[in-house]
């Protein structure tokens, strides 16, 4: 009984070792981690609102990861941690389609360059990872504020090639292998990839409409389309931000898109 | 004993169980609640799966004269497709194809509506059907993310023919991408019977090029929102339904189109170029037929049933009538129809004759003989005494006015002048004696000694070339010679022309 409850105790001891391998080291107070870039404080307005919600959100200083985490990282992550792998993933956590790209548990294969950003990952998943290599997803706020810098100013609004690109992004359909990360151009902060790429999980994704809980919230009809998807939006010309947040309503936390993978955030202050 | 005890516990944990209240079902539309518990009299309907089509072609007319439970899947793609010659679109569609698969049912069946959004697509979609009754039509209820399916199940109450799209936001981003397609619920009694039924539907793409240019082409939202978009095409793409892709019929046939509308913007004006819809639903209404209407407008997100027989050959151009969209957008079908023609309905052309006009250059025969016309009509009004008469009388009025504005200051109202100094012209031998001498004084002045009616006279006459034209000199001349007894002949303004030429 006693020899079971110990091994046990270290198995999990071990577990939790495994989970901080991952992590970077920083001090506090010293240059961002490697491979992330820091965003400093900001102001980020929601594209949609209840007249209960603030209009603006201010978002403090944070780091956010340079690129999207790759099939490569993935792959040490679910080397290190068998409940991860496909062939072992609860389906509360993760659907059938679950690194649908790879060709198998531990072998990304041709379909997923080491260097290609992970996709087919459920909300579960890209958190797991998150922990377990010391970090976090980002909030909505704080991608949504990255996201909105263009490639010379903070505004991305006004900066006609930034525009262009992420418009020309949109147009075209998904490819049948992902290309590799960090190809696009560095925007104003030096994030790579927030548009080209792949779209990207959040934080808290469920609250794409409304902040708090929907249910409960009278002033917002929880799925608005149509017209009234247009209604109370602070501007229907961005229509990126649209589609982005349409994406997220649309999910739910098992769930894998060929075209939706994640990075990682960590708060400045430790 | 024993045998109750062991029944005790599996009756008492289900009692316990079953006694637990039911959660209250998720009030909100879009979260699923498994399938519906129907009432008996639906559960019983006989299930059939909807044949779907691509366009231009529709589903054969339902047959059956009660309701059943149809089953529809429709598949969501995103597909990159050919807009215009060289020209790329990333088309969002629902089965493949822009407009979307047809879709057939009757007034009361009970549809079992599956939308399934492809693995490959990047964005989620749903459907708003316009023959649905519910929040959304039905797209509060189909909202899929790629990779996953979505179901839900309506009665078709209302019949008619009615438009479906995409209302995921943005919405007219995914309608301006292809996301619109139609559904048919025949009435009770079905439509009468056609030779051929066709399926047309217009819409606008807003892209980043102008029209025509060439590689794959974005979305462009400020044109979109201004609506101005470089292509208004039929069923997807320039020239879709031109040339072998024409839609076709045999003379005498009755042709029945379905023609909707996906906008996301603009208004149609329905038209095909040398027919006439003899029988129309206008708006695709079920109650009122109108006929023989040219022109019908299809409102964006509307529809049109026109039905017409095809009486003779030729190709029959489907336009929309804003013309520029025909013509210069794409908006441009041909219904080609074959079959022995009928001249006594439309002869084409008979005859190709030369046309000269009213203007005709001058040389030609009818120039010449107009001019020897005119001639002859100018030298009998100058050989007709009456008629040459009165231009002289003419010319004697309007030469008093000038006279007695002008003249009358010296050589007086009567015409004699004042002796001593200004000669008269009444009885004026040296006036009537030389015409040429009388125009060149009244044109140049005269000074020195001049004898008139035996008398001298020495005074300076001023020179009137530059006060008098030519017309009022001649008839100035005109009238002092047919005045006051005197009797001459009329000058003309070419006499005067002459001499004033002369002395310039």
């Amino acid at each position: 009984m006693i020899a079971r409850s110990l091994s046990v105790l270290l198995s999990l001891l071990a577990v939790s070792g495994a989970e901080a391998r991952g992590a970077s080291s920083v001090g506090a107070g010293a240059a961002a981690p490697a491979g992330m870039v820091r965003i400093p404080d900001g102001v980020y307005l929601p594209l949609f609102r209840t007249v209960k919600d603030p209009s603006r959100t201010p978002v403090p200083a944070f780091y956010l990861d340079e690129r999207p985490v790759t099939n490569a990282e993935f792959l040490a992550f679910v080397t290190g941690t068998e409940k991860w792998r496909r062939s072992r993933v609860s389906p509360l956590f993760a659907d059938a389609s679950y690194l649908d790209t790879w060709k198998d548990d531990l072998n990304p294969g041709p379909g997923a360059p080491p260097d290609a950003p992970v996709v087919c990952v459920s909300w579960f998943a890209a958190r797991a990872y998150a922990r377990w290599v010391g970090k976090r997803l980002p909030s909505t706020a704080e991608w949504e504020l990255a996201a909105g810098a263009g490639y010379t100013r903070a505004d991305g609004k006004n900066d006609e090639r930034f525009q262009l690109d992420l418009y020309a992004w949109l147009a075209h359909p998904v490819p049948a292998v992902q290309p590799a990360v960090a190809l696009t151009r560095p925007n104003f902060y030096g994030v790579r990839d927030l548009s080209g790429l792949v779209f990207e999980w959040v934080d808290d994704f469920n609250t794409a409409m409304v902040t708090g809980e929907s249910r409960a919230d009278s002033g917002l009809e929880r799925n608005l389309f149509c017209g009234a998807g247009s209604a109370g939006a602070k501007d229907t010309s961005d229509y990126a931000a649209f589609m982005r947040m349409a994406l997220r309503s649309s999910l739910r936390a098992n769930n894998t898109t060929l075209s939706l993978g994640f990075r990682c955030a960590r708060d400045e202050a430790r | 004993m024993n045998m109750s005890r062991s029944l005790l516990l599996p009756v008492l944990a289900t009692v316990l169980l079953s006694a637990a209240p039911a959660r209250a079902e998720d009030e909100s539309p879009g979260t699923p609640n498994g399938p519906v518990a129907l009432p008996p009299e639906l559960a019983a309907l006989p299930v059939e799966v909807a044949i779907l089509t691509a366009p231009p072609h529709v589903p054969p007319a339902i047959t059956r004269t009660s309701p059943a439970r149809v089953v529809v899947n429709l598949e969501v793609r995103e597909v990159v497709g050919k807009l215009a010659e060289g020209v790329d679109y990333t088309f969002w569609t629902f089965g493949g194809t822009v407009p979307g698969s047809f879709i057939r049912v009757r007034e009361g069946d009970l549809v079992e509506f599956h939308l399934n959004n492809h693995p490959s697509s990047k964005l989620p979609h749903n459907i708003d059907l316009h023959a649905v009754t519910g929040p959304g039509g039905g797209a509060a209820s189909a909202f899929t993310a790629p990779g996953h399916s979505s179901q839900f199940t309506f009665q078709a109450l209302n019949p008619g023919l009615f438009v479906y799209h995409c209302a995921t936001t943005p919405v007219p981003m995914h309608i301006g991408s292809g996301m619109y397609g139609m559904i048919l619920v025949e009435p009770k009694d079905g439509f009468p019977p056609v030779d051929r039924e066709y399926y047309v539907m217009q819409g606008e793409f807003y892209t980043t090029g102008r029209y025509g240019e060439e590689g794959l082409q974005s979305f462009d939202m400020a044109k979109a929102i201004d609506e101005r978009p470089p292509y208004v095409v039929f069923n997807g793409a320039v020239g879709s339904l031109v040339g072998d892709k024409a839609l076709a019929a045999k003379v005498g046939e009755t042709v029945r189109i379905y023609f909707g509308n996906g906008g996301p913007n603009l208004v149609s004006s329905f038209h095909v170029i040398g027919e006439i819809f003899e029988r129309i639903y206008p708006e695709a209404g079920t109650a009122l037929m109108q006929q023989n209407v040219q022109t019908t407008l299809v409102p964006s997100g509307g529809a049109t049933i026109v039905e017409f027989t095809v009486k003779v050959p030729g190709t029959f151009v489907l336009v929309d009538h804003s013309i520029t969209r025909a013509f210069n957008k794409g908006a441009l079908g041909m219904l080609k129809v074959n079959g022995p023609r009928n001249r006594a309905i439309y002869s084409g052309k008979e005859i190709d004759a030369v046309y000269l006009g009213a203007q005709a250059d001058a040389g030609s025969e009818s120039a010449k003989r107009e001019a020897e016309l005119k001639d002859q009509l100018a030298a009998e009004i100058k050989a007709n005494p009456a008629i040459a008469g009165l231009t002289k009388e003419a010319q004697i009025e309007k030469g008093k006015q000038v006279y007695m504005g002008l003249c009358f200051a010296c050589h007086q109202p009567d015409g004699k002048g004042l002796p001593g100094a200004f000669p008269p012209l009444a009885g004026s031998e040296f006036l009537l004696a030389d015409r040429e001498r009388a125009i060149r004084i009244v044109l140049k002045g005269l000074s020195g000694p001049v004898t008139v009616t035996g008398k001298t006279f020495n005074s300076a006459m001023p020179p009137q070339e530059a006060v008098l034209t030519d017309a009022q000199i001649a008839n100035a001349l005109t009238f002092v010679s047919n005045s006051w007894g005197n009797k001459g002949d009329a000058f003309t303004a070419e006499q005067v022309k002459a001499i004033r030429d002369e002395v310039r």
